[in-house]
Protein backbone atom coordinates (compact mmCIF):
# COMPACT_ATOMS: atom_id res chain seq x y z
CA UNK A 1 0.00 0.00 0.00
CA UNK A 2 1.22 3.45 -0.87
CA UNK A 3 1.61 5.31 2.37
CA UNK A 4 3.26 8.44 0.99
CA UNK A 5 1.72 11.61 2.40
CA UNK A 6 -0.69 9.49 4.43
CA UNK A 7 -1.72 11.52 7.49
CA UNK A 8 -0.86 10.04 10.87
CA UNK A 9 -3.62 8.03 12.44
CA UNK A 10 -2.89 6.61 15.87
CA UNK A 11 -5.80 4.26 16.42
CA UNK A 12 -4.69 3.12 19.88
CA UNK A 13 -4.56 6.70 21.06
CA UNK A 14 -7.95 7.45 19.56
CA UNK A 15 -9.50 4.38 21.16
CA UNK A 16 -8.03 5.37 24.52
CA UNK A 17 -10.21 8.50 24.36
CA UNK A 18 -13.39 6.38 24.43
CA UNK A 19 -13.91 4.88 27.90
CA UNK A 20 -16.89 2.81 26.74
CA UNK A 21 -14.79 0.77 24.32
CA UNK A 22 -13.22 -0.94 27.33
CA UNK A 23 -16.55 -2.39 28.43
CA UNK A 24 -17.53 -6.02 28.11
CA UNK A 25 -20.97 -7.11 26.91
CA UNK A 26 -22.23 -10.60 27.75
CA UNK A 27 -18.74 -11.29 29.01
CA UNK A 28 -17.13 -10.45 25.66
CA UNK A 29 -15.09 -7.41 24.63
CA UNK A 30 -17.52 -4.77 23.36
CA UNK A 31 -17.35 -4.45 19.56
CA UNK A 32 -19.40 -1.41 18.63
CA UNK A 33 -20.46 -1.43 14.98
CA UNK A 34 -23.50 0.83 15.27
CA UNK A 35 -21.94 4.27 14.96
CA UNK A 36 -24.26 5.25 12.10
CA UNK A 37 -27.11 5.14 14.63
CA UNK A 38 -25.17 7.11 17.24
CA UNK A 39 -21.45 7.37 17.86
CA UNK A 40 -19.63 6.92 21.15
CA UNK A 41 -18.23 9.96 22.94
CA UNK A 42 -14.59 10.75 23.68
CA UNK A 43 -13.69 11.59 27.28
CA UNK A 44 -12.93 15.17 26.21
CA UNK A 45 -16.61 15.69 25.32
CA UNK A 46 -17.81 13.96 28.46
CA UNK A 47 -15.41 15.98 30.60
CA UNK A 48 -16.30 19.30 29.01
CA UNK A 49 -19.98 18.78 29.68
CA UNK A 50 -19.35 17.96 33.32
CA UNK A 51 -16.93 20.85 33.63
CA UNK A 52 -19.37 23.40 32.26
CA UNK A 53 -21.95 22.35 34.82
CA UNK A 54 -19.40 22.40 37.62
CA UNK A 55 -17.65 25.66 36.80
CA UNK A 56 -19.31 27.82 34.20
CA UNK A 57 -23.03 27.51 33.76
CA UNK A 58 -25.95 29.93 33.56
CA UNK A 59 -28.62 30.66 30.99
CA UNK A 60 -27.47 32.32 27.76
CA UNK A 61 -28.42 35.64 26.13
CA UNK A 62 -30.19 36.82 29.30
CA UNK A 63 -28.20 37.46 32.38
CA UNK A 64 -26.41 40.71 33.04
CA UNK A 65 -23.95 38.77 35.11
CA UNK A 66 -20.55 37.28 34.66
CA UNK A 67 -21.62 33.64 34.60
CA UNK A 68 -24.26 34.18 31.94
CA UNK A 69 -21.87 36.22 29.81
CA UNK A 70 -19.20 33.49 29.95
CA UNK A 71 -21.75 30.77 29.14
CA UNK A 72 -23.10 32.85 26.25
CA UNK A 73 -19.57 33.24 24.90
CA UNK A 74 -19.01 29.49 25.09
CA UNK A 75 -22.35 28.72 23.45
CA UNK A 76 -21.95 31.26 20.66
CA UNK A 77 -18.35 30.13 20.24
CA UNK A 78 -19.70 26.76 19.16
CA UNK A 79 -21.69 28.47 16.41
CA UNK A 80 -18.40 29.86 15.11
CA UNK A 81 -16.82 26.39 15.33
CA UNK A 82 -19.68 24.87 13.34
CA UNK A 83 -19.38 27.64 10.75
CA UNK A 84 -15.69 26.87 10.42
CA UNK A 85 -16.32 23.12 10.27
CA UNK A 86 -18.71 23.58 7.33
CA UNK A 87 -16.82 26.56 5.84
CA UNK A 88 -19.90 28.73 6.21
CA UNK A 89 -19.19 32.37 5.39
CA UNK A 90 -20.91 33.73 8.49
CA UNK A 91 -21.69 32.20 11.92
CA UNK A 92 -25.12 33.85 11.76
CA UNK A 93 -25.94 31.30 9.06
CA UNK A 94 -25.73 28.48 11.63
CA UNK A 95 -28.95 27.49 13.40
CA UNK A 96 -29.04 25.09 16.34
CA UNK A 97 -31.82 22.63 17.08
CA UNK A 98 -31.95 19.27 18.79
CA UNK A 99 -31.05 17.10 15.77
CA UNK A 100 -31.25 16.72 11.99
CA UNK A 101 -34.90 15.67 12.21
CA UNK A 102 -35.88 18.89 13.95
CA UNK A 103 -33.82 20.97 11.51
CA UNK A 104 -35.44 19.36 8.46
CA UNK A 105 -38.83 19.97 10.05
CA UNK A 106 -37.74 23.56 10.62
CA UNK A 107 -36.97 23.96 6.90
CA UNK A 108 -40.22 22.21 5.90
CA UNK A 109 -42.10 24.59 8.17
CA UNK A 110 -40.29 27.88 7.67
CA UNK A 111 -39.18 27.51 4.05
CA UNK A 112 -41.82 25.02 2.88
CA UNK A 113 -44.87 26.68 4.38
CA UNK A 114 -43.35 30.12 4.78
CA UNK A 115 -41.74 30.69 1.39
CA UNK A 116 -42.82 27.98 -1.07
CA UNK A 117 -46.18 28.31 -2.78
CA UNK A 118 -48.77 25.54 -3.27
CA UNK A 119 -48.15 23.85 -6.61
CA UNK A 120 -44.39 23.91 -6.24
CA UNK A 121 -42.59 20.59 -5.80
CA UNK A 122 -40.00 19.06 -3.47
CA UNK A 123 -37.69 16.27 -4.67
CA UNK A 124 -36.38 13.64 -2.28
CA UNK A 125 -34.46 10.50 -3.24
CA UNK A 126 -35.43 6.88 -2.86
CA UNK A 127 -32.76 6.40 -0.21
CA UNK A 128 -33.84 8.99 2.33
CA UNK A 129 -34.06 8.40 6.05
CA UNK A 130 -37.64 8.91 7.25
CA UNK A 131 -36.42 12.20 8.75
CA UNK A 132 -35.93 13.56 5.24
CA UNK A 133 -39.15 12.14 3.85
CA UNK A 134 -41.97 12.42 6.37
CA UNK A 135 -41.65 16.23 6.93
CA UNK A 136 -42.04 16.70 3.15
CA UNK A 137 -45.06 14.39 3.05
CA UNK A 138 -46.59 16.53 5.78
CA UNK A 139 -45.80 19.63 3.75
CA UNK A 140 -47.40 18.01 0.69
CA UNK A 141 -50.57 17.15 2.59
CA UNK A 142 -50.90 20.43 4.46
CA UNK A 143 -49.59 22.97 1.98
CA UNK A 144 -50.33 21.58 -1.47
CA UNK A 145 -46.71 20.87 -2.35
CA UNK A 146 -46.02 18.09 -4.82
CA UNK A 147 -43.55 15.45 -3.61
CA UNK A 148 -41.33 13.83 -6.23
CA UNK A 149 -39.04 10.87 -5.60
CA UNK A 150 -35.75 10.61 -7.47
CA UNK A 151 -34.96 6.94 -8.13
CA UNK A 152 -31.74 5.15 -7.35
CA UNK A 153 -29.92 2.66 -9.54
CA UNK A 154 -29.56 -1.00 -8.60
CA UNK A 155 -26.09 -0.36 -7.22
CA UNK A 156 -27.51 2.22 -4.84
CA UNK A 157 -26.52 5.47 -6.51
CA UNK A 158 -28.77 8.38 -7.33
CA UNK A 159 -30.04 8.04 -10.91
CA UNK A 160 -28.79 11.42 -12.14
CA UNK A 161 -30.55 11.50 -15.56
CA UNK A 162 -33.85 10.60 -13.86
CA UNK A 163 -33.18 13.22 -11.19
CA UNK A 164 -32.61 15.89 -13.82
CA UNK A 165 -35.83 14.94 -15.62
CA UNK A 166 -37.75 15.59 -12.38
CA UNK A 167 -36.38 19.14 -12.39
CA UNK A 168 -37.16 19.96 -15.99
CA UNK A 169 -40.63 21.48 -15.68
CA UNK A 170 -39.26 24.20 -13.41
CA UNK A 171 -41.84 23.55 -10.68
CA UNK A 172 -39.35 22.23 -8.14
CA UNK A 173 -38.70 24.68 -5.34
CA UNK A 174 -36.49 22.47 -3.22
CA UNK A 175 -34.37 19.34 -3.55
CA UNK A 176 -33.86 17.56 -0.21
CA UNK A 177 -31.45 14.64 -0.43
CA UNK A 178 -28.99 12.78 1.70
CA UNK A 179 -25.28 13.47 1.36
CA UNK A 180 -24.57 9.90 2.52
CA UNK A 181 -27.05 7.05 2.85
CA UNK A 182 -27.48 5.61 6.34
CA UNK A 183 -28.35 2.25 4.76
CA UNK A 184 -26.10 1.84 1.73
CA UNK A 185 -23.19 4.09 2.65
CA UNK A 186 -23.56 5.76 -0.77
CA UNK A 187 -22.08 9.25 -0.90
CA UNK A 188 -24.17 11.32 -3.28
CA UNK A 189 -22.61 13.71 -5.84
CA UNK A 190 -23.67 16.77 -3.87
CA UNK A 191 -21.91 19.36 -6.02
CA UNK A 192 -23.61 18.07 -9.18
CA UNK A 193 -26.96 17.79 -7.42
CA UNK A 194 -26.75 21.38 -6.23
CA UNK A 195 -25.66 22.63 -9.66
CA UNK A 196 -28.54 20.82 -11.38
CA UNK A 197 -31.05 22.04 -8.82
CA UNK A 198 -29.86 25.62 -9.16
CA UNK A 199 -29.88 25.44 -12.95
CA UNK A 200 -33.59 24.70 -12.71
CA UNK A 201 -34.33 27.33 -10.10
CA UNK A 202 -34.56 25.01 -7.08
CA UNK A 203 -32.88 25.33 -3.70
CA UNK A 204 -31.09 22.34 -2.23
CA UNK A 205 -30.97 20.84 1.25
CA UNK A 206 -28.49 18.13 2.16
CA UNK A 207 -29.05 15.76 5.05
CA UNK A 208 -25.44 15.52 6.18
CA UNK A 209 -26.09 13.42 9.29
CA UNK A 210 -23.81 10.62 8.06
CA UNK A 211 -21.57 12.54 5.65
CA UNK A 212 -20.18 15.07 8.09
CA UNK A 213 -18.80 12.25 10.20
CA UNK A 214 -16.75 10.80 7.40
CA UNK A 215 -15.47 13.64 5.26
CA UNK A 216 -14.90 17.36 5.18
CA UNK A 217 -17.98 19.30 4.17
CA UNK A 218 -17.62 22.69 2.50
CA UNK A 219 -21.02 24.28 2.07
CA UNK A 220 -19.60 27.00 -0.17
CA UNK A 221 -17.90 24.52 -2.50
CA UNK A 222 -21.12 22.48 -2.61
CA UNK A 223 -23.18 25.66 -3.00
CA UNK A 224 -25.65 24.16 -0.52
CA UNK A 225 -28.64 26.26 0.44
CA UNK A 226 -29.34 24.19 3.56
CA UNK A 227 -27.03 21.65 5.17
CA UNK A 228 -28.09 19.83 8.34
CA UNK A 229 -26.28 17.46 10.66
CA UNK A 230 -26.66 16.10 14.15
CA UNK A 231 -24.13 16.19 16.96
CA UNK A 232 -24.53 12.71 18.38
CA UNK A 233 -23.22 10.99 15.27
CA UNK A 234 -20.18 13.30 15.23
CA UNK A 235 -18.93 12.04 18.62
CA UNK A 236 -20.89 14.77 20.39
CA UNK A 237 -23.85 14.49 22.74
CA UNK A 238 -27.49 13.91 21.88
CA UNK A 239 -29.86 16.87 21.85
CA UNK A 240 -27.87 19.18 19.60
CA UNK A 241 -27.83 19.50 15.83
CA UNK A 242 -26.83 22.32 13.53
CA UNK A 243 -27.82 23.67 10.16
CA UNK A 244 -26.11 25.96 7.72
CA UNK A 245 -28.52 28.00 5.62
CA UNK A 246 -27.77 30.87 3.28
CA UNK A 247 -28.38 34.17 4.93
CA UNK A 248 -30.88 35.47 2.38
CA UNK A 249 -33.00 32.35 2.91
CA UNK A 250 -32.92 32.66 6.69
CA UNK A 251 -33.90 36.32 6.35
CA UNK A 252 -36.90 35.41 4.16
CA UNK A 253 -38.10 32.58 6.39
CA UNK A 254 -40.57 33.22 9.21
CA UNK A 255 -39.65 31.90 12.69
CA UNK A 256 -40.10 28.25 13.64
CA UNK A 257 -41.40 28.17 17.20
CA UNK A 258 -42.48 31.11 19.28
CA UNK A 259 -41.16 31.86 22.73
CA UNK A 260 -38.33 33.49 24.58
CA UNK A 261 -35.00 34.25 22.90
CA UNK A 262 -36.49 34.46 19.39
CA UNK A 263 -38.18 37.83 19.79
CA UNK A 264 -37.24 41.45 19.25
CA UNK A 265 -40.00 43.00 21.31
CA UNK A 266 -43.29 41.64 22.60
CA UNK A 267 -46.60 43.27 23.44
CA UNK A 268 -50.05 41.74 23.69
CA UNK A 269 -50.85 43.15 20.26
CA UNK A 270 -47.67 42.37 18.41
CA UNK A 271 -44.23 40.83 18.57
CA UNK A 272 -41.17 41.32 16.43
CA UNK A 273 -38.52 38.73 15.75
CA UNK A 274 -34.91 38.57 16.77
CA UNK A 275 -32.17 38.71 14.15
CA UNK A 276 -30.98 35.52 12.50
CA UNK A 277 -30.16 32.92 13.67
CA UNK A 278 -31.89 33.59 16.99
CA UNK A 279 -35.34 33.95 15.51
CA UNK A 280 -35.19 30.17 14.86
CA UNK A 281 -34.09 29.27 18.39
CA UNK A 282 -37.01 29.77 20.77
CA UNK A 283 -36.54 29.02 24.44
CA UNK A 284 -33.47 28.06 26.42
CA UNK A 285 -31.28 26.14 23.99
CA UNK A 286 -29.33 22.93 24.71
CA UNK A 287 -26.41 24.88 26.16
CA UNK A 288 -24.45 22.03 27.68
CA UNK A 289 -24.97 19.85 24.63
CA UNK A 290 -23.83 22.64 22.30
CA UNK A 291 -20.66 23.05 24.32
CA UNK A 292 -20.15 19.28 24.12
CA UNK A 293 -20.56 19.48 20.35
CA UNK A 294 -17.96 22.23 20.20
CA UNK A 295 -15.45 19.98 21.94
CA UNK A 296 -16.36 17.09 19.64
CA UNK A 297 -15.63 19.31 16.63
CA UNK A 298 -12.28 20.35 18.13
CA UNK A 299 -11.50 16.69 18.75
CA UNK A 300 -12.37 15.65 15.18
CA UNK A 301 -10.45 18.58 13.70
CA UNK A 302 -7.39 17.71 15.79
CA UNK A 303 -7.34 14.25 14.19
CA UNK A 304 -8.17 15.74 10.83
CA UNK A 305 -10.57 14.71 8.10
CA UNK A 306 -7.77 13.51 5.84
CA UNK A 307 -6.67 11.01 8.49
CA UNK A 308 -10.27 10.03 9.20
CA UNK A 309 -11.01 9.49 5.51
CA UNK A 310 -7.85 7.42 5.07
CA UNK A 311 -8.71 5.17 8.00
CA UNK A 312 -12.24 4.78 6.76
CA UNK A 313 -11.18 3.94 3.20
CA UNK A 314 -9.02 1.15 4.64
CA UNK A 315 -11.92 -0.11 6.75
CA UNK A 316 -14.35 -0.05 3.81
CA UNK A 317 -11.98 -2.01 1.61
CA UNK A 318 -11.20 -4.49 4.39
CA UNK A 319 -14.81 -4.97 5.47
CA UNK A 320 -16.11 -5.52 1.94
CA UNK A 321 -13.34 -8.07 1.36
CA UNK A 322 -14.06 -9.96 4.59
CA UNK A 323 -17.84 -9.90 4.00
CA UNK A 324 -17.35 -11.28 0.48
CA UNK A 325 -15.62 -14.32 1.97
CA UNK A 326 -18.63 -15.30 4.10
CA UNK A 327 -21.05 -17.74 2.47
CA UNK A 328 -24.62 -16.47 2.08
CA UNK A 329 -23.87 -12.82 2.86
CA UNK A 330 -25.11 -10.16 0.49
CA UNK A 331 -24.00 -6.57 1.04
CA UNK A 332 -26.54 -4.09 -0.31
CA UNK A 333 -25.30 -1.22 -2.44
CA UNK A 334 -22.15 -1.14 -4.50
CA UNK A 335 -21.77 2.58 -5.03
CA UNK A 336 -18.41 3.79 -6.29
CA UNK A 337 -18.24 6.49 -3.66
CA UNK A 338 -19.22 4.99 -0.34
CA UNK A 339 -18.55 5.25 3.37
CA UNK A 340 -18.36 2.77 6.21
CA UNK A 341 -21.97 1.64 6.45
CA UNK A 342 -22.67 -1.96 5.45
CA UNK A 343 -26.20 -3.28 5.23
CA UNK A 344 -26.38 -6.97 4.60
CA UNK A 345 -28.63 -9.96 4.46
CA UNK A 346 -27.74 -13.57 5.12
CA UNK A 347 -29.23 -16.66 3.53
CA UNK A 348 -31.49 -18.54 5.96
CA UNK A 349 -31.16 -15.96 8.74
CA UNK A 350 -33.36 -12.98 9.50
CA UNK A 351 -31.65 -9.72 10.42
CA UNK A 352 -32.98 -9.82 14.00
CA UNK A 353 -31.79 -13.30 14.57
CA UNK A 354 -28.37 -12.32 13.23
CA UNK A 355 -28.27 -9.27 15.51
CA UNK A 356 -29.27 -11.27 18.59
CA UNK A 357 -26.53 -13.83 18.01
CA UNK A 358 -23.92 -11.14 17.33
CA UNK A 359 -25.01 -9.30 20.47
CA UNK A 360 -24.27 -12.40 22.54
CA UNK A 361 -20.81 -12.26 21.02
CA UNK A 362 -20.42 -8.70 22.31
CA UNK A 363 -20.98 -7.22 18.84
CA UNK A 364 -23.46 -4.36 18.43
CA UNK A 365 -25.05 -4.02 14.99
CA UNK A 366 -28.39 -2.63 13.99
CA UNK A 367 -31.16 -4.71 12.46
CA UNK A 368 -34.41 -3.61 10.90
CA UNK A 369 -35.42 -1.12 8.27
CA UNK A 370 -33.07 1.65 9.49
CA UNK A 371 -35.80 4.30 9.31
CA UNK A 372 -35.84 3.84 5.53
CA UNK A 373 -38.85 1.65 4.80
CA UNK A 374 -39.36 2.82 1.19
CA UNK A 375 -35.70 2.06 0.44
CA UNK A 376 -36.12 -1.44 1.88
CA UNK A 377 -39.01 -2.00 -0.52
CA UNK A 378 -36.95 -0.66 -3.42
CA UNK A 379 -34.18 -3.11 -2.55
CA UNK A 380 -36.67 -5.95 -2.23
CA UNK A 381 -35.86 -6.77 1.39
CA UNK A 382 -37.90 -6.56 4.60
CA UNK A 383 -35.01 -5.71 6.82
CA UNK A 384 -31.25 -5.88 6.91
CA UNK A 385 -28.52 -6.13 9.48
CA UNK A 386 -26.18 -3.15 9.41
CA UNK A 387 -22.63 -2.79 10.59
CA UNK A 388 -21.28 0.75 10.62
CA UNK A 389 -17.85 1.97 11.55
CA UNK A 390 -16.58 4.94 13.51
CA UNK A 391 -13.29 6.68 13.89
CA UNK A 392 -12.38 4.14 16.60
CA UNK A 393 -13.18 0.99 14.62
CA UNK A 394 -10.29 -1.40 14.05
CA UNK A 395 -9.73 -4.09 11.43
CA UNK A 396 -9.49 -6.52 14.36
CA UNK A 397 -13.09 -5.67 15.20
CA UNK A 398 -14.08 -6.34 11.59
CA UNK A 399 -12.37 -9.72 11.98
CA UNK A 400 -14.44 -10.40 15.12
CA UNK A 401 -17.58 -9.55 13.14
CA UNK A 402 -16.60 -11.66 10.14
CA UNK A 403 -15.70 -14.67 12.25
CA UNK A 404 -18.93 -14.35 14.21
CA UNK A 405 -20.96 -14.11 10.99
CA UNK A 406 -19.45 -17.37 9.80
CA UNK A 407 -20.67 -18.94 13.04
CA UNK A 408 -24.09 -17.31 12.66
CA UNK A 409 -24.32 -18.80 9.19
CA UNK A 410 -23.52 -22.25 10.60
CA UNK A 411 -26.08 -21.78 13.39
CA UNK A 412 -28.89 -21.04 10.94
CA UNK A 413 -27.73 -23.43 8.22
CA UNK B 1 -19.91 -18.74 21.26
CA UNK B 2 -23.68 -18.91 21.05
CA UNK B 3 -24.33 -21.14 24.05
CA UNK B 4 -26.56 -18.64 25.81
CA UNK B 5 -28.77 -18.11 22.76
CA UNK B 6 -29.60 -21.79 22.54
CA UNK B 7 -32.21 -21.33 25.27
CA UNK B 8 -34.01 -18.88 22.97
CA UNK B 9 -33.41 -20.80 19.77
CA UNK B 10 -34.54 -24.10 21.27
CA UNK B 11 -35.42 -27.07 19.10
CA UNK B 12 -39.12 -26.24 19.37
CA UNK B 13 -38.59 -22.61 18.33
CA UNK B 14 -36.30 -23.62 15.49
CA UNK B 15 -38.79 -26.20 14.23
CA UNK B 16 -41.83 -23.87 14.36
CA UNK B 17 -39.87 -20.88 13.10
CA UNK B 18 -38.37 -22.62 10.10
CA UNK B 19 -41.14 -25.03 9.22
CA UNK B 20 -44.38 -23.52 10.45
CA UNK B 21 -47.43 -25.71 9.91
CA UNK B 22 -50.01 -22.93 10.17
CA UNK B 23 -48.47 -20.57 7.62
CA UNK B 24 -50.84 -19.48 4.88
CA UNK B 25 -54.19 -17.86 4.41
CA UNK B 26 -57.16 -19.63 5.99
CA UNK B 27 -59.56 -20.14 3.06
CA UNK B 28 -62.81 -19.66 4.97
CA UNK B 29 -61.58 -17.25 7.64
CA UNK B 30 -64.21 -15.09 9.30
CA UNK B 31 -61.72 -12.70 10.85
CA UNK B 32 -58.25 -11.39 10.15
CA UNK B 33 -55.96 -8.60 11.26
CA UNK B 34 -52.51 -7.33 10.46
CA UNK B 35 -49.77 -6.77 12.96
CA UNK B 36 -46.91 -4.51 12.12
CA UNK B 37 -43.70 -3.70 13.89
CA UNK B 38 -42.55 -0.65 11.95
CA UNK B 39 -39.26 -0.35 13.81
CA UNK B 40 -38.02 -3.68 12.53
CA UNK B 41 -40.12 -4.50 9.51
CA UNK B 42 -41.86 -7.58 10.91
CA UNK B 43 -45.37 -7.99 9.58
CA UNK B 44 -47.96 -10.66 10.28
CA UNK B 45 -51.56 -11.25 9.25
CA UNK B 46 -53.54 -13.60 11.46
CA UNK B 47 -56.64 -15.40 10.15
CA UNK B 48 -59.26 -17.00 12.39
CA UNK B 49 -62.34 -19.08 11.95
CA UNK B 50 -64.92 -19.20 14.72
CA UNK B 51 -67.48 -21.80 15.68
CA UNK B 52 -69.79 -20.03 18.07
CA UNK B 53 -67.71 -18.82 20.99
CA UNK B 54 -64.73 -20.96 20.03
CA UNK B 55 -61.77 -20.39 17.71
CA UNK B 56 -61.94 -23.45 15.53
CA UNK B 57 -58.82 -22.68 13.52
CA UNK B 58 -56.15 -20.02 13.12
CA UNK B 59 -53.40 -19.40 10.59
CA UNK B 60 -50.98 -16.64 9.66
CA UNK B 61 -48.98 -15.07 6.87
CA UNK B 62 -45.82 -13.35 8.00
CA UNK B 63 -42.48 -11.99 7.13
CA UNK B 64 -40.26 -11.80 10.12
CA UNK B 65 -37.63 -13.39 12.26
CA UNK B 66 -37.62 -16.98 13.50
CA UNK B 67 -38.92 -15.92 16.89
CA UNK B 68 -41.99 -14.14 15.53
CA UNK B 69 -42.76 -16.99 13.10
CA UNK B 70 -42.37 -19.57 15.87
CA UNK B 71 -44.62 -17.54 18.17
CA UNK B 72 -47.27 -17.28 15.45
CA UNK B 73 -47.12 -21.00 14.70
CA UNK B 74 -47.22 -22.06 18.37
CA UNK B 75 -50.10 -19.63 18.87
CA UNK B 76 -52.15 -21.19 16.08
CA UNK B 77 -51.57 -24.61 17.64
CA UNK B 78 -52.55 -23.37 21.08
CA UNK B 79 -55.74 -21.47 20.29
CA UNK B 80 -57.45 -24.00 18.02
CA UNK B 81 -60.49 -25.27 19.88
CA UNK B 82 -60.23 -22.69 22.67
CA UNK B 83 -63.05 -20.42 23.80
CA UNK B 84 -62.68 -16.78 22.75
CA UNK B 85 -62.40 -15.63 26.34
CA UNK B 86 -59.73 -18.22 27.06
CA UNK B 87 -57.77 -17.01 24.01
CA UNK B 88 -57.83 -13.46 25.37
CA UNK B 89 -56.50 -14.80 28.65
CA UNK B 90 -53.78 -16.75 26.87
CA UNK B 91 -52.62 -13.67 24.97
CA UNK B 92 -52.20 -11.83 28.26
CA UNK B 93 -50.42 -14.76 29.87
CA UNK B 94 -48.03 -15.09 26.92
CA UNK B 95 -47.18 -11.38 27.20
CA UNK B 96 -46.46 -11.83 30.88
CA UNK B 97 -44.42 -14.94 30.24
CA UNK B 98 -42.42 -13.21 27.48
CA UNK B 99 -41.57 -10.37 29.85
CA UNK B 100 -40.92 -12.34 33.03
CA UNK B 101 -40.12 -15.88 31.92
CA UNK B 102 -42.88 -17.16 34.23
CA UNK B 103 -46.47 -18.20 33.63
CA UNK B 104 -49.07 -17.56 36.30
CA UNK B 105 -51.14 -20.64 35.51
CA UNK B 106 -48.94 -23.20 33.84
CA UNK B 107 -51.64 -25.47 32.49
CA UNK B 108 -51.24 -27.83 29.55
CA UNK B 109 -51.75 -25.11 26.95
CA UNK B 110 -49.29 -22.71 28.54
CA UNK B 111 -46.79 -25.53 28.92
CA UNK B 112 -46.86 -26.03 25.15
CA UNK B 113 -46.08 -22.32 24.78
CA UNK B 114 -43.24 -22.52 27.28
CA UNK B 115 -40.47 -22.34 24.64
CA UNK B 116 -41.43 -18.68 24.17
CA UNK B 117 -40.55 -17.91 27.81
CA UNK B 118 -36.83 -17.80 27.04
CA UNK B 119 -37.31 -14.49 25.22
CA UNK B 120 -37.54 -12.68 28.56
CA UNK B 121 -33.73 -12.74 28.62
CA UNK B 122 -33.71 -10.81 25.33
CA UNK B 123 -35.76 -7.67 26.02
CA UNK B 124 -35.46 -6.24 22.51
CA UNK B 125 -37.01 -9.45 21.14
CA UNK B 126 -40.10 -9.60 23.39
CA UNK B 127 -42.13 -7.79 20.75
CA UNK B 128 -41.26 -10.52 18.24
CA UNK B 129 -43.21 -12.94 20.46
CA UNK B 130 -46.13 -10.65 21.23
CA UNK B 131 -46.73 -9.31 17.69
CA UNK B 132 -48.83 -12.27 16.38
CA UNK B 133 -50.80 -12.47 19.64
CA UNK B 134 -51.78 -8.83 19.38
CA UNK B 135 -52.82 -9.37 15.77
CA UNK B 136 -54.90 -12.35 16.90
CA UNK B 137 -56.79 -10.25 19.45
CA UNK B 138 -57.31 -7.57 16.79
CA UNK B 139 -58.74 -10.25 14.46
CA UNK B 140 -61.12 -11.34 17.21
CA UNK B 141 -62.13 -7.72 17.80
CA UNK B 142 -62.74 -7.28 14.10
CA UNK B 143 -60.25 -4.49 13.64
CA UNK B 144 -58.33 -4.39 10.39
CA UNK B 145 -55.04 -3.16 11.72
CA UNK B 146 -53.89 -3.72 15.26
CA UNK B 147 -52.22 -1.18 17.46
CA UNK B 148 -48.46 -1.63 17.59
Amino acid sequence: MNSISRPTFDLDRIRADFPILGQTVHGKPFVFLDSAASAQKPRQVIGAMVEVMETQYANVHRGIHWMSERTTEAYEGVRTKVAKLLNAPDAREIVFAKNSTELINLVAHCYGRGVMRPGEAVIVSEMEHHANLVPWQMLRDQHGIELRVAPITDNGELDMPAFERLLEDGKVGLVAVTHMSNVLGTVTPATRIAAMAHAHGAKVLFDGSQAVVHRRVDVQALDADFYVFTGHKLYGPTGIGAMYAKRELLERMPPFMGGGDMIGSVSFEHSTWAEIPHKFEAGTPPIIEAIGLGVAIDWVEAIGYDAIAGHEADLVEYTLRRMAEIPGIRVLGTAQDRGGVFSFTMKNAHAHDIATLLDRGGIAVRAGNHCAEPLMRRLGVDSTARASVGIYTSTEEIDVLANALVRVGEFFA
Amino acid sequence: MFDDVRALYSDAIRQHGRHPVHAGRLPDADGSAKGDNPMCGDRVTVFIRRAGAIISQASFEARGCEISLASADLMCDAVAGQALERVRGLAGEVETMARTGQCDVCDAVMTRLQPLAAVHDFPSRVKCVTLPWRALIAAMDGSEEMAQ
